[in-house]
């Protein structure tokens, strides 16, 4: 591939800045397997990579996908292009890749992933095989499946921000309970102060106390980590458990930054090619193949498409200074539309909001009201009537409340362990934030089976069916579902 | 690059194995298998290999999209379950497994315990086949196999002492050439045939056909896997018989009443006009709420499966379907005057639970 160190030099020229990248061509039946392995050759003995695998490799074998590049977030990065791609789609995806590493290399929410991952995956590999050999293939099978069911119970904000100060404990000093007297002469005392009103006083304060004393002290968001420090797991488990959490968090940023991510690839692979490395005769194959990159997929959101033109749209507006008070305010269309300060900030900022930014606050700060209008965007909902997804509004707020709800703790519901030690009795009690959407019960059930199996004593999860608080609960053997009159 | 993909290949399959032998009594009354039928494969929905998570579900849900449209359309290519999920959420469906026949059939055959049938016949029919396995000195150039001639110049190099590592050259010579080269394989195979006989009368339900149909299918997928390349004939009745296609014999709706000797007598002469029972493996299955028009014909039909049927097949199956109307003697009739016959199974089917038991008598003999 002798055009690959011209599109590095072009990248760099732009201001790319990546980690050295390692190219390796294979057919599609390898890729299908670094594919379903998440990008790394050596994974823990699991069936559900065989699972993806099958899939991946009959869509590719009938015709309806085709997976061109893979590129993992490592030091130095490692690139799979698919054997099969012509010369041009080759170019264009390298110049894809380039930018891709120069997001894994430069974003904050990146910062913390181990970039010797690919060591750190054949360590886990390893020894979950050990753990195998010794403890049985379904015994630790079934254990790996009950912990992946559990795998998205993290607090994928967690590497970014301190939670909550690091406490002194407060031992229960009794003298805490004190009610505080009114002053009164000795002998007015025990009318201005009653004992028996003293005595229930400090009783209810020494009761709030106590009740105050929860377990765990604050709601818990990462559970998985709840879990390998409270939960009766045996050595094996608790590092099969820490494995598939280590593993959560390190690919969890991807997720977060999905549409920044392949915008940003696919911004720069169409400036490299237009602007450097595209032959003329290649014209026509360039241009449909990254049409089909941006193209339309009817009822979901195509994150190349949206991050792409995002990019391309703040670039503009800093360029032409459409920002700021003085424009936010400005009512007349037409001042606005022919708006151009000749500012050039557009490349400087797009390059500070890759660092910067995740699909989270990338929409909340840059979705505008003009871009729903130009994309065509709108907003869609599930409508109980008619069972099925409807278009739901073109209004922007709309649009960008579902958006953001889509996207926030990456499309999971947020879930926290608020008491484990229910009723006194050591039962693990969570309690799902409700914001509107239900939670699938027939897929909770089956969840809070796999819960039980770890914690050993009876799980309850709280949400909202139909506008009421209801509490969910297995203890093992039977399954309660119960409507929460909040008092 | 060495990857290890084929043992948690290897580990799913046997995962779903498992998991549709465990709900095989299900699959099997339900039917939902058939409507997923395909040519070699068929496609399972198994949600039991998904893993739970704790997820959103319809309620409540959305999310933003782009395209044409006016508030209250629907999303297109939704049809009620699955797509419309925004972000970077995969689109959620009941994820489907696919087997092949033969997969199916050993599934079949280790969850029912059945045996595998010990084929009659001399095995004198042949199946031939081309296998390329020889190496020839002469043939078309399309044959040449390249790595052969490679070899083949270099041993004559190396052995004359014109070959020479500074100048490693190989130059074939006419002599040097090699060709693939085709055997052609005989095989011996069984032969076999099902001919399945179904009452349409009118007291026969579409109840009644779903059950047969259900049966037959398992029945095929059994003996097709225990001979390859088995061939299948279909006679309905009422009060008489005609040979029909498959899509006629599940679909025909008729109304008479019903002569089962007429359908016997068919059964008969196919058997004799195009399977000799010498070379033969033949299976019968009769198919009835069991209300024959009279005793006399009962009569009439118990003499030609004595004489004529029976010698002839493998093993004749009746299975008579729980009917509102009618007295439903014939099983009981047969069972009287059969009553030490092997090779006639009778097995009564009450609904679409017990077809799993009836298929279990039919084939767990294996004759």
């Amino acid at each position: 591939m002798e055009f690959q160190p011209i599109i590095e030099k072009h990248a760099r020229d732009y201001g790319l800045d990546f980690f050295p990248v390692v190219f390796e061509v294979v057919d599609y039946e390898t890729i299908s397997q670094l594919a379903a392995y998440g990008g790394f050759p050596v994974r823990y003995p699991h069936w559900r990579f065989g699972m993806e695998y099958d899939q991946l490799s009959k869509g590719y074998r009938y015709g309806l996908q085709k997976i061109y590049e893979m590129v993992i977030n490592t030091n130095p990065c490692y690139a799979y292009l698919m054997q099969s791609n012509a010369k041009v789609d080759q170019k264009l995806v390298i110049a894809h890749v380039y930018a891709h590493c120069d997001f894994f290399k430069n974003n904050f929410y990146f910062a913390h992933t181990n970039r010797k991952m690919i060591d750190e995956m054949a360590n886990h590999a390893s020894r979950i095989r050990r753990h195998r050999d010794k403890h049985g293939l379904e015994n630790v099978e079934s254990f790996v499946d009950t912990c992946l069911s559990l795998e998205n119970l993290i607090d994928c904000h967690a590497p970014y921000i301190q939670r909550r100060q690091v406490e002194p404990d407060e031992d229960g000093a009794p003298d805490k309970d004190q009610v505080r007297k009114l002053k009164s002469k000795k002998y007015l005392d025990k009318y201005i102060n009653p004992p028996d009103f003293i005595e229930a006083q400090k009783e209810e304060k020494s009761q709030k106390r106590i009740a105050e004393q929860k377990f765990p002290k604050h709601p818990e968001r990462d559970i998985l980590l709840f879990l390998l420090e409270n939960a009766p797991l045996e050595n094996w488990q608790h590092d099969v458990l820490g494995i598939i959490r280590e593993e959560a968090y390190y690919f969890s940023p991807q997720a977060m930054t999905k549409i920044m991510n392949e915008g940003w690839a696919t911004y720069w692979h169409s400036k490299i090619m237009t602007h450097k490395v595209l032959d003329p005769f290649e014209i026509v194959d360039y241009a449909e193949h990254h049409s089909g990159t941006i193209a339309d997929h009817p009822g979901q959101l195509n994150p190349y498409r949206i991050g792409y033109h995002l990019y391309k749209d703040i670039e503009d507006r800093w360029n032409k200074g459409k920002f700021g008070k003085e424009y936010d305010e400005c009512d007349d269309l037409k001042v606005k539309k022919e708006w151009d300060k000749k500012l050039n900030l557009g490349m400087e900022k797009i390059f500070e909001v890759r660092k910067l930014y995740n699909d989270i606050n990338f929409i909340d700060t840059f979705l505008t009201e003009e871009f729903c209008r130009e994309h065509n965007l709108f907003s869609f909902a599930y409508n109980n009537n008619n069972e099925r997804y409807e278009i739901e509004s073109r209004d922007f707020q709309a649009i960008k409340k579902r958006l953001l709800q889509s996207l926030t703790n990456i499309g999971q519901p947020i879930i926290r362990v608020v008491d484990a030690n229910y009723k006194n009795r050591g039962e693990l009690y969570l309690m799902h934030q409700y914001e509107e959407v239900e939670i699938d019960m027939k897929y909770a059930h089956d969840t809070l089976i796999n819960l039980n199996s770890i914690w050993k004593r009876p799980v309850h999860i709280q949400t909202v069916l139909e506008d009421e608080p209801t509490l969910f609960s297995y203890d093992g053997q039977e399954f309660k579902g119960q409507e929460i009159s909040e008092n | 690059m060495l990857l290890h993909i084929e043992n948690d290949y290897n580990r799913f399959r046997q995962i779903i194995r498992g998991k549709i032998k465990k709900n095989l009594r299900k699959y099997i009354s339900n039917g939902e298998m058939i409507g997923r039928k395909g040519k070699d494969l068929i496609s399972i929905p198994l949600p039991q290999v998904e893993l739970p998570k704790f997820r959103f579900g319809n309620n409540g849900k959305g999310g933003a999209s782009q395209g044409q449209g006016k508030p209250g359309d629907p999303l297109s290519g939704d049809d009620g379950e699955g797509a419309g999920n925004a972000g970077n959420q995969p689109g959620y469906h009941i994820p489907e497994v696919e087997l092949t026949f033969d997969e199916l059939a050993e599934i079949l055959g280790e969850e029912l315990e059945l045996p595998n049938i010990e084929p009659k016949g001399k095995k004198e029919i042949v199946a031939e086949k081309d296998k390329y396995t020889g190496i020839r000195r002469v043939g078309p150039e399309s044959l040449r196999h390249f790595k052969r001639t490679f070899r083949e110049a270099l041993k004559r190099q190396v052995a004359s002492g014109e070959f020479s590592y500074k100048k490693p050259q190989i130059v074939p010579i006419r002599d040097d050439f090699r060709y693939r080269s085709w055997k052609t394989i005989t095989r011996p195979e069984n032969n076999a045939v099902i001919i399945y006989m179904m009452d349409v009368s009118g007291s026969m339900w579409e109840e009644q056909k779903e059950i047969v149909r259900l049966e037959s299918f398992w029945i095929d997928t059994w003996l097709q896997y225990q001979y390859k390349g088995i061939s299948t004939r279909y006679i309905i009745h009422d009060a008489q018989a005609h040979e029909v296609d498959r899509a006629t014999f599940f679909n025909i709706k008729e109304n008479g009443g019903t002569v089962i000797s007429s359908a016997y007598e068919l059964c008969r002469k196919i058997i004799e006009k195009d399977y000799p029972a010498d070379t033969w493996n033949i299976y019968a299955f009769h198919f009835s709420d069991g209300d024959n028009w009279s005793r006399e014909d009962n009569k009439y039909c118990a003499e030609l499966l004595q004489s004529k049927i029976l010698p002839a097949v493998n093993m004749f199956g009746y299975g008579q379907v729980e009917s509102t109307y009618g007295s439903g003697e014939f099983i009981d009739f047969l069972e009287e005057q059969f009553d030490e016959e092997e090779k006639l199974i009778l097995s009564f089917i009450a609904d679409n639970e017990a077809i799993y038991d009836s298929i279990r008598e039919f084939l767990g003999k294996g004759i």
